[in-house]
């Protein structure tokens, strides 16, 4: 569908692919569309099906059903001229070992129509803005994992493709290179390049996506901006409770009593942490370890008196004062048996909750053992669509 | 799914692309090849030199002093030679850097984006492979030559030789590049053994064809090998008193094998590159 700014760049419409001897289809039914100055974020597990569409936006692989335009052109009618529109940075080194990495540069150019002198220009300043000058003429092999990754961004400008995509970008980089490939997107964007991108690395990929498709067994389960799949599906706030339930109560029962109260959207159980304060939602949050079911009602008036103001994540002043807490981090007392670690998806603040929550927990004599409060992210919203079992 | 929300372009200053010229595209791929094959240039004489010379130094001087191989034979052996040169130098030159490129380092992919049909690509790699074995059969000439102390010269029959030593290492490469994009890589080290070891020894490379008729049997087998064809050629072109296949059966024979073999190895580079 075009957008209502021009006309789209990507158009991927009813796109099936279904591998041979394969039961199902790895692509079932998908249908997006991307415009000029937009970085579109494709996320998905592993095995979800973007890796084929990208393959087959990228005419590398054959569609079973479909239409998918890039740049206008009919990817499966004329694949060379989709291939004028467009360029690909993969996952994995592909590299010209033969050919030195600015020879890499000009060749790649040369490959699309580009006169040598042109090509040669590019790619010098191509090399500069990616910080590749001076080692532009040595072997490939002694490029490190970043260098080869900015010296691939760098080869698929050099032809000014329409459509950039890109395979995890900044997987397994450094946060320089990170910042300085995120920063050449942006730029790019601004220039009107449709930037396409699949990573794992969501939360970092949110600031600078306009909009993420999550699919998941080949299907587009939404479709959105960052910010409006976060509030949309994910609530305002997470909390997270570690508690030692009372002999002989129900984990589940805890759970359903948990997701009954008034401001929780949903509530469910996290695996067992190992460590003393557990994972923390949204990177980041509010510490309150080992404290007993007694401390609940000191607990409550606290959690009261900070219902002011919303903590951002990562922010929120951890409450471990000595008088709060039970018997040194919960977790020395037991060794962490029979603990049970429940997330409540809130509609509204976490810490207008925190009192119901522990006064729902010590009518039941559970003990809690940590609190966490946090933002809900984009990875979030991703593993309430798609699960939390592996692939 | 629908797309709300979408975000205003910010300065869309990036036009669609016209497509480059095929001729352009196809002469850019080809020129890296070329590079790449003059930077190679000792990987090739060494490639061609060691084994075929090493066979005419064995068959010639080592047994020819022993009185166990004729005085004759390194005229008869040395056109085979060429020929094997030609034909196993543009198979080896196309397979191995392609079970590389496919297979490892995934190389080939920038080559397989550029905007040019993809059988492009792959009649590109024949191109550079047909070159290198034209290159190691002109090599062993004079190199063969030297290790023996002569060789047939027939100016008159270099035309022929020529093009049958081309079409011999076209369908080498053709060969070569059907093998390294459909078997699997763990496979390919035995396979090149299993092909190229008959392609070599039932090719008449150190025979003429006809001379055969004392073992039929073989003689049809021989006959089922391109390679045969290759060196009856340039035998015949170099040597036209002794007795070999006429001339013409060689490039008629040649010409189908080695378009077949196009179509098969393109139709094969295909196949692995865009599934």
């Amino acid at each position: 569908m075009p957008s209502r700014d021009g006309p789209a760049v990507v158009e991927v419409h009813d796109l099936v692919k279904r591998y041979p001897r394969a039961d199902t289809n790895a692509v079932d039914g998908l249908s997006f569309t991307v415009t000029p100055g937009e970085i579109f974020g494709l996320f998905g597990p592993n095995g979800a099906g973007k890796s084929t569409t990208v393959g087959i936006l990228t005419t590398r692989l054959r569609a079973t059903g479909g239409r998918v335009t890039v740049g206008g052109v009919d990817v499966g009618r004329d694949p060379a001229a989709a291939r004028a529109q467009l360029a690909v940075v993969p996952q994995h080194n592909n590299l010209d070992r033969a050919l030195t990495p600015r020879q890499n540069l000009v060749y790649h150019a040369t490959y699309h129509g580009v006169r040598r002198r042109e090509a040669q220009a590019r790619a010098a300043e191509l090399l500069e803005r990616f910080g590749l000058t001076e080692r532009a003429d040595r072997r490939i092999e002694a490029y490190s994992g970043g260098m080869a990754q900015r010296l691939m961004i760098a080869r698929a400008l050099t032809h000014e493709p329409t459509v950039l995509f890109l395979d995890e970008p900044t997987n397994a980089l450094d946060p320089q290179t990170r910042l300085l490939i995120w920063g050449q997107l942006r730029e790019l964007r601004a220039r009107g390049v449709a930037i396409v991108l699949t990573t794992h690395a969501m939360n970092e990929a949110a600031r600078v996506v306009d909009r993420v498709g999550i699919v998941d067994h080949g299907r587009l389960l939404t479709l959105d901006t960052p910010t409006n799949l976060v509030r949309g599906l994910a609530g305002d706030a997470l909390l997270d409770l570690t508690v030692t339930p009372a002999g002989g109560d129900d984990p589940d029962a805890i759970c359903a009593a948990l997701g009954e109260l008034t401001g929780v959207r949903k509530a469910e159980r996290l695996a067992t942490p190992t460590g003393p304060a557990g994972w923390r939602p949204g990177g980041g949050g509010a510490g309150l370890a080992g404290v007993g079911a007694g401390g609940a009602g000191m607990l409550a008036a606290l959690a009261a008196g900070a219902g002011g103001g919303r903590p951002g994540a990562g922010r929120l002043a951890a409450l471990a004062g000595a008088g709060l807490l039970g018997r040194g981090g919960g977790a020395a007392g037991n060794g962490g048996r029979g603990r049970l670690r429940i997330r409540l998806h809130l509609a509204g603040e976490a810490a207008t909750l925190l009192g119901p929550a522990v006064t729902a927990l010590a009518a039941r004599s559970a003990a809690i053992n940590a609190v966490d409060i946090g933002e809900p992210s984009l990875e979030d919203v991703f593993i309430e669509l798609t699960g939390r079992q592996p692939r | 799914m629908t797309a709300l929300d979408t975000p205003t372009p910010l300065r869309p200053t990036i036009a669609p692309r016209s497509r480059p010229g095929t001729g352009r595209v196809f002469a850019a791929v080809l020129r890296r090849d070329l590079m790449v094959t003059g930077r190679e240039l000792w990987v090739i004489l060494v490639q061609v030199g060691l084994t075929p010379l090493f066979m005419l130094f064995v068959f010639n001087t080592v047994l020819g002093s022993q009185g166990l191989v004729g005085r004759g034979f390194a005229d008869v052996f040395l056109p085979g030679i060429i020929a094997l040169a030609a034909l196993t130098t543009a198979l080896q030159s196309v397979a191995l850097p392609l079970v590389k490129e496919f297979g490892f380092t995934m190389e080939i992919e920038d080559r397989l984006m550029a905007p040019l049909p993809t059988g492009y690509v792959a009649i590109g790699k024949l191109v550079i492979a047909t070159i290198r074995g034209l290159l190691a059969a002109v090599l062993i000439y004079p190199l063969g030559a030297l290790m023996v102390g002569s060789a047939p010269w027939r100016p008159a029959g270099l035309p022929l030789a020529f093009v049958v030593a081309l079409l011999g290492a076209w369908i080498g490469g053709a060969i070569g590049m059907s093998l390294a994009t459909t078997l699997p890589v763990q496979r390919i080290n035995v396979t090149f053994s299993v092909i190229l070891t008959p392609i070599i020894w039932t090719g008449c490379i150190h025979y003429p064809w006809p001379r055969l008729s004392s073992v039929p049997w073989y003689q049809v087998v021989t006959a089922l090998n391109p390679m045969t064809y290759v060196s009856e050629g340039v035998r015949g072109a170099l040597l036209p008193g002794v007795p070999h296949l006429p001339g013409w059966v060689c490039l008629t024979v040649l010409t189908g094998v080695a378009v077949v073999l196009t179509w098969v190895s393109v139709r094969c580079f295909s196949r692995r590159a865009i599934q």
